[in-house]
């Protein structure tokens, strides 16, 4: 198992790599052959007869006669193979093929041995991309007929990408308040670590629960303010009987008044229920239920 | 004005129990008809209905049952046992403006075998309601039964007065000494001690299992007439003196807990002036309270609201059985919901009939005026049941 690398690191092997220059790899086990270009034309469906007639090879067949097959030699490495298992070690383990350019100098002919020869070009990265975070490498490879004549040539890029985390998903908490637009602001605070009050725009009264209209003034203009996250236990109850579900019982439930003037409920929690008394000074703490709904709970604060 | 227009002529009930093996509209039906036959008025005569909306038997559903024609007036109050008292006062008022002659209060579940409202509901903040966003302040907390919404205010109360979890089980005490000797009471002959109220489980703090209600099925059927026509039927009338409704500012259904006070119960207060003002009497001219018992610590609470004793008084007032039978004000003589039986309060209302007429198990002397009240913690009702 080879280490993790730095994103920096990755792009200091990509320079190694890219200053090893063009490397040659092995010729081809065989040489360009009537029975491989036979199979080509029927699989792809292809009739042009002129292929057979000329003893030539479909110009797309040109990573065919190098193909390393399933038991490749360690003498076969390319600068390319380096950079992708330090890619996968670091945890950019998905790829996908996304771009491939060729340009045919000519037609391979029958008879003809093919060797290949590999640069490393480019690391770029790391990009956000809609698969995940990962880097584009991309490498040149160019095949050789004898006396080093160029047959074709060919760019390939791969993005490297590290695959999102699938998440198990948490079972989901059981008791969900209902939300409507009177409400949404609250519960979209908490998932923002922020516990909000709602305040009239127009006079500045604070409630708590909120609502549509401001009872002093009747303004529909709605804000809200940031609580400070501070409170004090007005009342609590200790609940053991009978069980509730999605809880463990004993659990302490409060109503917290707040410096801003308001009360709010919510679960006194990280604190032994012995100690738990009205009067206490509260600090506020965002706790996730599920993957989706998050209760503002209080712990134990400095007055 | 509503005062001595009306009164309670009839009270009907089935039995009390844990599993009454019948469907809901089938206890309904029973204790409507029983209701009727001790008024000595038969379904012909009945031309209303008044129902709680928590009640899952319609009016209609009720009328066809029992053989009743065409009603001119039906309703339903809100806020779960708040209604009860309400029932009577709606009726009331139908028959005092000429919309119904007879109406037929009732409240009748499987509240046991059934759907248990102790139990937690996880659908009580899904929907965006005004009642499921108030819910859903509270619920996702796990704050979602009535004891533990009872228990917030109670902590309260505590703190602000410096009661304690045995002041609340004197009341319990007081209730089950009373349906010791209540034969239609669950715990009849089983009285229990402070003793065993303070060795009771936590349900939750500060409430323990015997700071709270009973769960039952039954049913309570109540008929409201004219009170001058109830004085010419059978039984001597239980005249209404005065009936309230009662919702105050900054109210929740059972969370009230966001406005200036939390150790009382101002919808209550409400009631009790509305009491007190329509039918001229005052705390001193009660013989007897029914005062809802769900849970313990709101008998304290309602004392001071309606005017019994001042704030933060009730521990002393309760104590050395001071709402016993033979205390300063008796209080559910029947033995409340949490001795006799949990009907959402229209037992109480049964039991003042009851004591108002002389025949009650633990019938009290000298009984003129009862005062009744309705849930608690919830938008309220209250009615003063008077002799004559």
């Amino acid at each position: 198992m080879r280490n993790a690398l730095t994103d920096e690191e990755l792009h200091e092997l990509a320079a190694k790599q890219t200053a090893l220059g063009e490397l040659r790899g092995t010729p081809a086990v065989d040489p360009v052959n009537v029975p491989m270009i036979r199979h080509w034309l029927a699989a792809m469906g292809d009739e042009n007869p002129v292929y057979l007639e000329r003893g030539l090879a479909p110009p797309a067949m040109a990573q065919v006669w190098t193909m390393p097959g399933l038991r490749r030699a360690v003498k076969d490495r390319s600068p390319v193979d380096e950079l992708m298992a330090a890619l996968d070690a670091s945890g950019y383990t998905g790829v996908v093929a996304t771009n491939c350019e060729q340009v045919h100098h000519r037609y391979a002919r029958v008879g003809e041995v093919l060797t290949p020869a590999t640069r490393f070009t480019s690391l770029a990265g790391p990009k956000r991309t809609a698969l995940g975070v990962g880097f584009f490498a991309t490498w040149n490879i160019t095949w050789y007929a004898a006396d080093d004549e160029p047959v074709a040539e060919m760019l390939f890029r791969v993005l490297k990408f590290r695959p999102r985390e699938k998440k198990p998903a948490r079972t989901p908490y059981p008791l969900r308040p209902a939300v409507n637009q009177d409400t949404a602001f609250f519960w979209e605070g908490v998932r923002q670590g922020e516990l909000r009050v709602q305040s009239c725009a127009d006079c500045g009264l604070l409630r708590h629960p909120p609502g549509p209209l401001c009872p002093q003034c009747r303004s529909a203009n709605r804000s809200y303010a940031v609580a400070s996250g501070h409170g004090t236990l007005y009342s609590y109850v200790v609940h053991h009987r009978p069980p509730v579900p999605g809880r463990e019982t004993p659990f302490v439930v409060g109503v917290v008044e707040l410096p801003e003037g308001v009360r709010v409920v919510g679960n006194v929690v990280d604190c032994p229920i012995e100690e738990v008394a009205v009067g206490m000074p509260l600090r506020v703490t965002y706790r996730p239920m599920d993957d989706e709904l998050v209760l503002p709970m209080w712990t134990p604060g400095e007055p | 004005m509503l005062s001595g227009r009306a009164a309670v002529a009839g009270i009907g009930a089935t039995e009390f129990s844990k599993e009454s093996g019948r469907s809901e509209l089938r206890l309904a039906a029973e204790a409507v008809l029983a209701a009727l036959d001790d008024a000595g008025l038969s379904p012909a005569d009945v031309d209303g209905l008044v129902t709680f909306s928590q009640d899952a038997n319609q009016e209609i559903a009720v009328a066809r049952e029992v053989g009743v024609g065409d009603l001119t007036y039906f309703s339903r109050v809100e806020y779960g046992g708040g209604a009860a008292c309400a029932t009577v006062a709606h009726a009331a008022m139908a028959v005092a403006t000429g919309m119904a002659r007879t109406v037929v209060c009732y409240r009748a579940f499987n509240e046991r075998s059934g759907r248990r409202f102790g139990q937690p509901d996880a659908r009580l903040g899904g929907q965006p309601t005004s009642q499921g966003l108030e819910m859903s302040w509270h619920v996702p907390f796990g704050l979602m039964t009535p004891a533990a919404w009872v228990a917030m205010f109670a902590r309260r109360y505590m703190h602000t007065f410096g009661a304690t979890s045995e002041d609340f089980g004197r009341v319990a005490v007081a209730m089950r000494r009373h349906a010791a000797t209540n034969p239609a009471a669950w715990f009849h002959g089983r009285p229990i001690t402070l003793e065993e109220h303070q060795a009771s489980r936590w349900i939750v703090e500060p409430l323990r299992l015997l700071d709270c209600c009973q769960e039952s099925d039954g049913a309570v059927a109540l008929v409201v007439t004219s009170a001058e026509r109830a004085r010419d039927l059978r039984r001597s009338p239980a005249v209404i003196a005065a009936a309230a409704q009662g919702s105050a500012a900054g109210q929740l259904m059972m969370t009230s807990y966001y406005r200036d006070d939390m150790s009382g119960l101002p919808e209550m207060g409400v009631v009790g002036r509305r009491l007190w003002e329509m039918s001229g009497l005052s705390p001193s001219d009660i013989r007897i309270a029914i005062l809802y018992d769900h849970f313990t610590p709101f008998v304290l609470a309602q004392l001071e609201e309606l005017g019994f004793c001042g704030r933060g008084e009730a521990p002393a007032y309760i104590a050395d059985g001071g709402i016993e039978l033979d205390g300063r004000l008796p209080v559910n003589p029947h033995g409340g919901q949490l001795g006799e039986a949990y009907i959402h309060g229209m037992n109480g209302i049964a039991e003042a009939v009851r004591q108002i007429r002389g025949t009650a198990a633990n019938q009290l002397d000298g009984v003129a005026n009862v005062l009744v009240t309705a849930g608690t913690g919830v938008p309220t009702s209250g009615l003063i049941l008077s002799a004559g």
